[in-house]
């Protein structure tokens, strides 16, 4: 370490390098789409036990207004991204993969982008219970795409007596751009958020670890932390999966979360810097969380770039409004590499997704489609940045020894981050078997 | 070199001998003291059997079925793979009752095939129901329909599930042995095990009512109850929008039943085949509908 380490990039090992696609939307600022006819609010789109739904059908609902309240725990209230009526509660699909209840919102035509209801706002004397109530109060869930209660992971991580936060600005997934350019517009939000944060989980060191192909960012935000010292900022290499908790956190402090640890187990809350933009946004008025940011991009998109929309917005209205080509091959929800392919437009743009990716023509040709056998060539062993066997995991679950994979080749500590599959020169979807076998255990245990 | 002396091959043949003599002895003297009778009616019964193992009859296999059958533990329709005149014969030659142990067949609970169930994308992942379900729940308007990649047509061993034109699987009762890798491959969960007696059958798991059921698919439960109203009570009950059987009370099951569905999602199985009430709507098309466009 030591001098060497000055002229080392901070990284994790493995890994892979996929084009970016950035640019099409990392100089747009935020956009706002207008309200849709139709909002689609499903009750569990967070990680944890779905809200119980408030309101009933024909009442009235103004912006802002909690309309399904937290269930528990691990669990958070949804708010009304727009006033209007409310239309029923109905089973819709959405990218989950299966029919659950949604309430269904049919704003006004003049609804206003004024919110109109808010809890009391928070201030700097409330207590540490106060803040954490007032932050499950907003419906606040990690908005980098696994929606896990933002209060919940608060709450354990000062359980666990973490020193660090990490603030995951790094945007690994190519195309998507909305944490880049939430850094870059409200800055003040976001060092906000970091207070909150830091106050609630009491660390006081927190660092903004930023993948170095955005350094317009990691200079706009020293020049704001200038006068910090308990908050840095750190430029990461740019590679994919850099920003999973437990790659981002080996890069920045040197760490390892144990295997089936959380980061809490070594010191360290991961928030995404748009969950702590928001949390800097909503908390000193009050508001719930109504909308975010997405990255709408892809070749098929007419007017790509970074909006703002309102949770509950279905995929159909949004690219009425964004424009496409004619000729949409495919929809994913989130990012290429992680992201699910929908299935239907009706399907609601929900907490936890942070991209629209719209494709228009089939990039897999149908030569690309074959699948080859294993050459064993070591490649996706190489890519893995779990050190897992994903050659060896993918012959068993050819041979369909899910089991076996998840006893004898920690198949659980797979997050299907989809390198060994981007690697693999024979075509092997070795992630999707993984997929497979993780549902097929699942089932087997339940 | 030393010389050739033949003592030495004569030492070697008689070693050989000896050891030869002993140790067939041995074999015999044991052949004779662990000797184990085994009923030769064993093997005969195991003629007898289809020999597939498939362990539908709750053993581990063919012989140990045949075993206990002669032991009297079970009774040879529990064997439900061979055809009755089979059953006869094996109780005729071991001089027992054959029993009535009713044969089970897999039933698949969807006949949303592509020319009436709506798919609103076209799904180009890997050619498997299960991939496909991780993907958005598959390409069908039902999330809870047969996604048709044929998982359960490639598990099943006897061979005895194919897929018709409508991608929909059917499953050939005379074949099948009832042995549950189809109802453990659906990632659905639309196949289960069901006695041939149950004659009453919903083909649907749609739990969604009226117009929204129908609008992705037309054969689907649309829980109007009218079936619920026309049959005994405690037979047929709506839970969840669906119509659902209560086979505890299967003998007062009749066509009955399936004559006002709208939709002819409850049906009456007569040798598997569906038979659709009166009143069901006529399906004429024959092509896939197509998929829904932007």
């Amino acid at each position: 370490m030591g001098l060497f380490s000055l002229f080392r990039r901070k990284t994790f090992s493995h890994g892979i390098h996929p084009p970016v696609n950035k640019s099409q939307t990392a100089h747009i600022p935020i956009r706002r789409l207008p309200f849709p006819d139709r909002l689609v609010l499903p009750l569990g789109q967070h990680f944890g036990a779905p809200s119980e739904a408030i309101v009933h059908k024909g009442q009235e609902v103004v912006r802002g207004q909690p309309i399904a309240e937290a269930k528990g725990d691990m669990s958070v209230p949804i708010h009304a991204p727009a006033s209007g009526i409310v239309k029923g509660i109905e089973l819709v699909l959405t990218s989950r993969g299966f029919k659950e209840p949604a309430i269904i919102i049919e704003p006004y035509k003049a609804s206003t982008q004024e919110v109109l209801w808010s809890e009391y706002p928070s201030s700097d004397h409330m207590d540490r219970e106060q803040l954490l109530q007032a932050i499950k109060n907003t419906g606040l869930v990690g908005l980098g795409g696994a929606a896990f209660p933002a209060h919940f992971k608060k709450n354990v991580s000062f359980e666990k007596k973490v020193d660090t936060l990490v603030v995951n600005g790094s945007e690994c997934e190519p195309f998507l751009t909305c944490d880049h350019r939430m850094m870059l517009e409200h800055p003040t939000c976001l060092i906000k958020g970091i207070r909150y944060a830091m106050k609630v989980t009491d660390t006081h060191k927190a660092i903004i670890g930023i993948e170095d192909n955005k350094m317009d960012a990691v200079r706009l935000l020293q020049n704001h932390l200038k006068d910090c010292d308990d908050i840095s900022v750190q430029a990461v290499e740019t590679k994919y999966p850099q920003g999973s908790e437990k790659m981002l956190i080996k890069s920045l402090l040197n760490r390892e979360v144990p295997a089936g640890g959380l980061p809490a187990d070594v010191g360290v809350i991961v928030n995404n810097v748009h969950t702590l933009t928001t949390l800097g946004k909503l908390l000193p008025t009050g508001e719930g969380l109504t909308e975010r940011v997405i990255t709408i991009s892809g070749p098929a998109v007419k007017r790509p770039g970074n909006y703002w929309v309102p949770i509950g917005t279905t995929i159909g209205f949004i690219i009425d409004q964004v424009g496409h080509d004619g000729n949409i091959h495919e929809f994913i929800m989130g990012g290429p590499m992680m992201g699910p392919a929908v299935s239907s437009l009706d399907t609601p743009i929900t907490k936890g997704c942070s991209g629209l990716l719209v494709l228009n023509e089939p990039l897999i040709n149908e030569e690309s489609k074959k699948i080859w056998p294993c050459i064993k060539c070591g490649r996706c062993l190489q890519a893995c940045p779990m050190h897992l066997n994903p050659s060896q995991l993918g012959l068993l679950a050819a041979a369909a020894e899910y089991e076996e994979m998840a006893e004898n080749y920690n198949l659980r500590h797979c997050f299907e981050c989809g390198c060994c599959s981007y690697v693999c020169p024979s075509n092997i979807p070795l992630v999707q078997y993984f997929r497979i076998a993780k549902a097929i255990n699942r089932e087997k245990a339940a | 070199m030393p010389a050739f002396d033949v003592t030495h091959i004569i030492i070697a043949v008689a070693f050989m001998l000896a050891m030869g003599l002993i140790l067939s002895t041995l074999l015999a003297v044991a052949n004779r003291k662990l000797w184990v009778y085994e009923d030769p009616r064993i093997d005969e019964v195991e003629e007898m059997l289809p020999n597939t193992n498939c362990g539908a009859c709750g053993s581990a296999g063919c012989r140990v079925f045949a075993e206990a059958l002669i032991a009297g533990e079970l009774v040879p329709s529990n064997c439900t793979v061979i055809p009755a005149s089979g059953t006869d014969e094996i109780a005729e030659y071991l001089g027992v009752d054959a029993g009535d142990v009713v044969k089970r067949v897999a039933r698949l609970a969807c006949a949303g095939g592509t020319h009436v169930a709506r798919s609103y994308a076209h799904y180009q992942g890997m050619e498997s129901c299960r991939a496909a379900a991780l993907i958005a729940g598959g390409p069908k308007g039902c999330s809870w329909g047969c996604i048709g990649l044929e998982d359960c047509a490639r598990v099943c061993d006897q061979g005895a599930i194919s897929m018709n034109e409508y991608k929909l699987p059917v499953v050939d009762a005379s074949k099948c042995t009832a042995c549950d890798d189809c109802v453990d491959v659906c990632p659905k969960d639309l196949f289960s095990l069901q006695p041939v007696t149950h004659q009453l059958w919903v083909a649907c798991k749609n739990l969604e009512h009226g117009e929204t059921a129908l609008a992705d698919c037309d054969v689907a439960c649309d829980a109007c109850e009218r079936c619920v109203a026309d049959s005994p009570d405690g037979l047929i009950s709506m839970q969840n929008n669906l119509a659902v059987i209560n086979y505890d009370n299967n003998q007062f099951a009749s066509r009955l039943a399936t004559e006002r569905c709208p939709t002819g999602a409850i049906v009456w199985l007569d040798k598997e085949i569906h038979l659709k009430g009166k009143n069901a709507r006529r399906i004429v098309r024959q092509e896939a509908l197509p998929v829904r466009q932007i």
